[in-house]
């Protein structure tokens, strides 16, 4: 089948003019690419095909002769994706060589109808699989990038707050997957590193179920992060879920739990030698302290 | 042999490890802390292992032995510095290490042996002070 | 024509087991691994390649890039021709130990991992197959 590769060869010039005009009547794209690359391309690959038939054939486009061509295409595909072009219009960048191919092969092959047709016929089959590299690549792409923002969007999900100087708290809103808790819990214990925090809050409110896995993936996450040497406390158990994992005979014995995010902090900062105090009390009024405005509802104070 | 380094700071004995530790090294480290609380009369050990990338079952074994054997000689052991993929691993691992006290940061980890005021102060250090 | 993307590491020593897990590692980081999905894997490794030795009286850990469709994994075989091991689902049970130290580190290893298979009988030395996807 080296002949395919011969025709194109003397008649390169020809082809791949014939192939560019062509185009310019459908895929052309002239708002997207200029003339000078779409002829690089086009020149680019008649290479590849040429070096492919000579070193392993056109029957079988796997073959290692056939790895240029199959980079080469990946690479257009990309670039194509990225610029704006459609599937079907890239596919039919390599598939529109057919034309001026075919027209070749019958100038050269016209005395022995035999030899024209088999040589046809190999020569669709390769434009097709080269096509079709096109179109698998271009999924490809596509759902690589779709995986990425994926991604971009479980860890902008679940921000990690702080709340204060060494307490960080993460409100976790909605259902906890397993790839989900993942991303949380490596986004939580980054920063509890980054922050040097000693207590970090982990509150379940927005959580509308806990089951066996989210309650298995949470103590994991407790231990880790006691493994580094911080304290993690629960919040946000609402009466259903408390049912649910006593039910489920869940252990929760060395876990740290409170109803609320309030109590949570307000144990954090205890455990961390913190108070909080009220300014403006009967004391400092006195000796003109600043007092906070009371509001329409305000107790007076003693 | 190369040796990890053990340093000491008055009653703290102080560790970084920095490298790669194949297991003659670790062994080695357990015997070289052993006698030196035994020769300095030595309260504290901290053990640094915010440069290790991993730790697995021998090095946690090493830790847990290691803060052990200081109790039995009289010296608590707190290990800081734990890097959080080490962390992930280890509990996926089953791992817990029993009897290892841990702590953010070497400041954190001094802290916690010697009370409050032990290591330099810091900006939570001078809150606390004007509470 | 050998594979290029498939090498076989030595484990006679300790310090074999230390090379291992670095070139692990470094295959891990080529393949653009998470960096806790590298970790998990090289700890597996380390603790596969530490059987390997110590049990298995030394063998080797081969480490090759495998594809699931449009995913790429990591696969690491360690092999000894060491005693074998008796009874394998003991041994993948946590906390069995077995000579000094705390347990062959096989339960642990196969949480670390997606795949795991084991073949091994008492004379016929051991291999351990673990697989982790990117």
């Amino acid at each position: 089948m080296s002949e395919l590769a011969e025709i194109i060869s003397r008649n390169e010039d020809q082809i791949r003019s014939e192939w560019t005009r062509d185009m310019s009547k459908s895929v052309e794209r002239a708002d997207l690419m200029s003339k000078t690359e779409l002829d690089e391309q086009c020149s680019a690959l008649l290479k590849a095909i040429v070096d492919g038939s000579r070193v392993s054939g056109v029957r079988e486009i796997t073959g290692a002769g056939w790895n240029a061509a199959r980079d080469l295409l990946t690479e257009i595909t990309a670039s194509r994706a990225r610029q704006g072009f459609s599937p079907s219009e890239v596919a039919t960048f390599v598939l529109s060589l057919k034309q001026p191919l075919f027209a070749a092969i019958r100038r050269e092959m016209s005395k022995s109808a035999d030899k024209m047709f088999e040589t046809l016929w190999g020569a669709t089959e390769l434009l097709d699989g080269l096509a079709l590299i096109t179109t698998e690549s271009y999924i490809a792409t596509r759902e690589e990038f779709i995986a990425r923002q994926q991604q971009e969007l479980l860890e902008l999900s679940t921000p990690v707050v702080k709340l204060w100087d060494g307490i960080l708290a993460l409100p976790i809103i909605g259902t906890l997957d397993s790839a989900r808790t993942q991303v949380v819990m490596e986004n939580l214990l980054q920063t509890v590193v980054s922050t040097n925090s000693k207590y970090a809050i982990i509150d379940i409110t927005g959580v509308p179920t806990v089951d066996t896995l989210v309650a298995q993936h949470l103590l994991k996450t407790i231990t880790a992060a006691r493994l580094m040497g911080a304290d993690c406390i629960i919040s946000g158990v609402r009466p259903q879920i408390a049912q649910t994992i006593v039910h489920l005979g869940i252990n929760l014995e060395d876990v740290i739990t409170r109803a609320k995010l309030s109590d949570a902090f307000a144990l954090a900062l205890q455990r961390s030698g913190r108070t909080v105090v009220r300014i403006g009390s009967a004391g400092s009024a006195a000796s003109g302290a600043p007092r906070a405005l009371a509001g329409p509802l305000a107790k007076q104070e003693d | 042999m190369e040796r990890i380094p053990v340093l000491r700071m008055g009653s703290l004995l102080l560790i970084t490890i920095q490298v790669d530790m194949h297991d003659k090294l670790a062994l080695q480290l357990q015997d070289d802390v052993t006698e030196r609380i035994s020769d300095w009369g030595s309260t504290g050990v901290l053990i640094d292992i915010s440069s290790l990338e991993i730790v697995d079952s021998f090095i946690g074994r090493m830790l847990a032995n290691i803060a052990a054997m200081s109790r039995v000689l009289g010296a608590e052991t707190v290990v800081v510095g734990m890097q959080p993929a080490v962390a992930i691993t280890l509990v996926e691992l089953g791992m817990s290490l029993p009897g290892v006290r841990t702590a953010l940061s070497v400041e954190a980890g001094m802290e916690l042996l010697y009370g409050a005021g032990a290591g330099f102060r810091s900006e939570s250090d001078h809150e606390r002070s004007e509470a | 024509m050998s594979d290029p993307k498939r090498e076989t590491l030595p484990l006679k020593s300790s310090n074999d087991v230390v090379l291992a897990r670095q070139r692990v590692r470094q295959r891990a980081i080529e393949l653009r691994f998470t960096l806790v999905d590298q970790t998990k894997l090289v700890t597996a490794a380390s603790e596969l390649a530490r059987n390997a030795l110590d049990h298995g009286k030394g063998g080797s850990m081969t480490v090759e890039e495998v594809a699931n469709g449009a995913r790429a994994g990591l696969r690491l075989t360690f092999e000894d021709q060491g005693p074998g091991i008796p009874d394998i689902e003991l041994a993948l049970k946590d906390g069995f130990t077995s000579g000094n130290g705390m347990g062959l580190g096989l339960g642990g290893s196969k949480r670390l991992v997606n795949e795991f298979s084991i073949e091994s009988a008492p004379g016929k030395g051991t291999r351990v197959t673990v697989t982790r996807w990117r």
